[in-house]
């Protein structure tokens, strides 16, 4: 009977975000690349497979083949190295992919990478490339955008639940806050609840502070074993479960638009695989491409009843030290959303929390167990990741 | 055999730009014009609307009132404007595919300015009426053409109606029609110009009077029929004033124009205009009743019509809305919309 | 949107024309957009098109201000889900209506519209947009 391995993350890195005009692919993948090799005191010559996440590299900057170009210019060869794509989720599922190398015993040491180049083409193009994410035929095609399909989700959950507009603009507040702490991440300045409600309509009721931005960036980890981990490193970060889920691809077919599915069903997945509780989680990265999808996830994940989250905003519970912490590095809004690698970006913020490695003002003290949420396009992919610090 | 109008529909968009807006624009007397014209606002197509769009919603109004007919039994289909979508690939066509029709029809576009539809119509009641096919329609559509800052900016409004023409439950049966046509270049588009060009006062007597009146007068004569004998008469609507003075030179009261005269409310739909003029009286007239109709396209000619209202149409009438319901919904819009609607504005 | 892929504009044409589904005669469930087998009856069920009435309520709606250039000379403009009559959701735009006047539950009907066109010499793509329901036109009749 095949038992699979415990997995630990040896070491993890982020590139900093932003509109990195100096840097392409090869170069952003180099800078978290290098770096997550160094920190686990490996050369390329060890890690033994890699999977890359990367929503577009071909509409991006016509660069497709991002798996054997990664192994390339992080001199990995021959290794075999593949991308992996599931829109946003695609960081997520690569870190997920990496994982079951480890975990059935076929590979030691692998590296997940993540990586998005944005901003060669203009903002309309971008956001062309980005409608790829839901269903073309029946939603792009009719005049859909991104943004509109969360503002269909938020105008709904608004309606139904009776939230104050208010409490979407305190998720941007709160992202901000901690971003302005991240030296890392796109965005370094605070905003106020005033600016984010009267910013400019993006899709009603979404302004601009409600939506995050189009982004370069990268990030990896490397996992191995957990009983080789320590060779590398003195804290090994255990995945105590990373699942996956799906849902429909478009949101006129889902069974309810104020709750992803696919989230619900990776969430539980994942609290039934490592045993934890949900009041086990001390912090937690979360899928905030919307504000709103904050607030849903939240939900969805089962730390509180449908149409509760806000509550946890009004108590500011969600600031770095409070009950709940949420998106310590600035979330997708402020810390950046470089489409393909912000699963992974995700997991390093959650390696480098556990660690007490971050900046001060948002280091959750004494966090011990994270969780980090990845969804792909409007919620037809879901990965929920649970890790805890093992020292 | 006997063959006539089985199922009509109308289609005028909703928004609308009065003389005023258009008079501030270019620094000239609304009132004067309004008067001069007799035409006080035009309705204007969104801008996602087209002659295509115009052409399907009249189309499917049209086979609500022809209840219970078979869609594969209507073997022809033409559309008549002159703001089609594409110079090449027929309106028709689109129509045809919207409102299932397709694929065993024959489907082809016309052009003869404004009486495009009309011309349609005649084809359909020779097919039908040769046997060929059991049911024809033919729709009229535009969205209209005119220069900024010409009078033709008044007047040029979006609109259409559709007919099915057959020989089975037939509400409004044609008793003849007649068609003038000669060379005369009194309006006119080339192939590429975005605006039509005019004539000014050579459009009036040699042009449309000429057609309108020899046209209606030869159709009344082969018929034996007088002016009296109608009890309604739509002509071309240019304008408010054009089809009065016509009326009145053949001998029509004015009380039998007014039902149809459209124009005053809407402007002049072009290809469109005299079928949502004949389309508004369907929605009154009652068993009996005979209508004459002649249109004009320049270029130039007229096709007249007499119809005899049958007992069917009153109840198949009420199956969608009349034209009066289209033009009360009218919301106007300033000038700058107009001109975005109209795609006025040139962008690099 | 690619620009010349006239295949991927005609393939659902018929669809985004009539507004299209499928009905399994099995269960009697509706869906959109079309699907080969039904998800309630899987090999079960028969599978046959229908053509929707049309009708529904708006289940949410959006406007958006911000758009790619294909759509950009529209905006700001309504996008809804509308919920059918016959039960399945259809995601479009609302329009002969003031955005601000959207509401969760308002009625409306189909109709004909143009979606976009490619570009200035393109193919242009028409499908089904909704409008506020309005019976009104019945009253004229009444005299």
């Amino acid at each position: 009977m095949f038992k699979k391995r415990d997995v630990a993350i040896i070491s993890a890195a982020t590139a900093k975000c932003g509109e990195r005009w100096e840097s392409g692919i090869k170069d952003l993948v180099w800078e978290a690349g290098v770096k997550a090799l160094d920190d686990a005191g490996i050369s390329g010559k060890d890690v033994e497979y890699m999977v890359v996440g990367n929503m577009s590299g071909g509409m991006f900057v016509g660069q497709e083949h991002i798996g054997a170009l990664v192994a390339d210019f992080l001199g990995l060869n021959p290794i075999p190295s593949l991308r992996v794509e599931a829109a946003c989720a695609s960081g997520g599922i690569a870190f997920s992919q990496g994982y079951m190398a480890v975990a059935s015993g076929l590979y030691d040491i692998v590296a997940v990478g993540g990586v998005e180049k944005m901003t060669d083409v203009d903002t309309d193009q971008a956001t062309s490339v980005l409608s790829g994410a839901m269903d073309f035929e029946w939603e792009a095609y009719f005049g859909a955008t991104f943004p509109g399909l969360y503002a269909l989700m938020a105008t709904r959950y608004l309606h139904d639940f009776n939230v104050r507009r208010e409490i979407l603009a305190k998720v941007a507040v709160k992202n901000h806050y901690h971003g302005s702490l991240n030296p890392l991440a796109h965005f370094r300045n605070r905003i106020t609840e005033e600016e984010a409600l009267t910013a400019p309509m993006v899709a009603y009721p979404l302004r601009k502070y409600d939506c995050s931005p189009i982004s370069d960036g990268a990030a990896a980890a490397i996992l191995a074993p957990l009983e080789i981990a320590k060779k590398y490193t003195d804290t090994p970060i255990l995945v105590e479960a990373c699942v996956p889920a799906t849902d429909t691809l478009s949101l006129l077919k889902r069974r309810d638009i104020c709750t992803v599915d696919a989230t619900v069903n990776a969430a539980r997945k994942a609290f039934q695989l490592s045993g934890r509780e949900r009041r086990d989680i001390d912090v937690m990265e979360v899928h905030d491409c919307f504000t709103i999808a904050e607030l849903l996830a939240i939900e969805d994940m089962g730390f509180c009843k449908k149409g509760e989250a806000g509550k946890l905003y009004e108590e500011g519970q969600t600031y770095a030290d409070g009950s709940l912490p949420v998106n310590t590095d600035g979330g997708l809004k402020a810390a950046g959303h470089p489409v393909g690698a912000t699963g992974v970006k995700q997991i390093s913020e959650l390696v480098k929390q556990l660690r007490g490695q971050a900046e001060k003002g948002r280091q959750v003290s004494g966090a011990e167990v994270g969780l980090a949420h990845n969804v792909g396009g409007s919620g037809a992919t879901a990965v929920v990741t649970i890790l805890s610090r093992r020292s | 055999m006997k063959v006539g109008i089985v199922g009509y529909g109308a289609y005028v968009p909703k928004w609308r730009i009065g003389a005023e807006a258009i008079a501030e624009i270019w620094g000239q007397d609304a009132d004067q014009i309004k008067s001069g014209l007799g035409v006080k606002e035009k309705s204007v197509p969104s801008l996602d609307e087209d002659t295509a769009t115009i052409a399907v919603e009249a189309a499917r109004n049209a086979i609500r009132r022809a209840k219970g007919i078979k869609l594969g039994e209507i073997g022809a289909i033409y559309v008549g404007s002159e703001s089609h979508p594409y110079a090449v690939k027929p309106t028709a066509v689109t129509v045809a595919e919207a409102v299932g029709l397709t694929p065993h029809v024959t489907a082809a576009d016309t052009e003869f300015a404004c009486k495009a539809g009309t011309a349609g119509i005649q084809a359909c009641l020779g097919l039908v009426r040769g046997g060929y096919m059991k049911y024809g329609m033919a729709i009229g559509a535009d969205t209209s053409q005119s220069a900024p800052g010409d009078a033709l900016e008044y007047t040029a409004a979006a609109g259409g109606a559709a007919y099915i023409i057959g020989a089975k439950e037939i509400l409004a049966e044609v008793e003849g029609t007649h068609s003038y046509t000669q060379d005369v270049p009194d309006f006119w588009r080339r192939e590429g110009s975005a605006f039509p060009r005019h004539a000014g006062r050579f459009t009036g007597e040699p042009a449309y009077f000429e057609h309108v009146l020899k046209c209606s007068e030869s159709l009344m004569e082969e018929l034996g029929t007088k002016a009296e004998d109608y009890d309604y008469a739509v002509f071309h609507m240019p304008n408010g004033k054009f089809p009065l003075k016509a009326a009145s030179i053949l001998g029509f009261d004015v009380k039998k124009v007014l039902p149809g005269l459209v124009v005053q409310r809407i402007g002049n739909t072009y290809s469109g205009s005299s079928m949502l003029g004949l389309a508004a009286v369907l929605d009154q007239a009652k068993e009996g009743d005979r209508i004459f109709m002649t249109s004009y396209g320049s270029g130039a000619g007229s096709d007249s019509f007499s119809f005899v209202v049958t007992d069917l149409l009153r109840e198949r009438a009420e199956l969608a809305p009349p034209v009066e319901y289209y033009i009360q919904r009218g919301s106007r819009v300033p000038y700058s919309v107009y001109a975005k609607y109209k795609k006025l504005y040139r962008s690099g | 949107m690619s620009t010349s892929a006239a295949p991927a504009h005609w393939r659902r044409m018929r669809e985004r024309y009539r507004l299209t589904g499928s009905k399994c005669e099995t269960c009697g469930r509706t869906y959109f957009p079309s699907t080969r087998v039904c998800p309630n009856c899987r090999r079960k069920g028969k599978v046959v098109p229908i053509e929707f009435s049309g009708r529904g309520k708006v289940y949410s709606y959006t406007v958006i201000h911000s758009a790619p250039k294909m759509m950009s000379q529209f905006t700001p403009y309504a996008v809804a889900l509308v919920q059918l009559d016959e039960g399945p959701k259809v995601l479009s735009q609302v329009v002969d209506c003031d955005p601000d006047k959207l509401e969760i539950g308002m009625e409306v009907e189909a109709c004909f519209r143009k979606l976009f066109e490619q570009d200035e010499g393109g193919i242009i793509s028409y499908g089904f947009k909704f409008r506020p329901l309005d019976d009104s036109w019945r009253k004229y009749y009444r005299k």
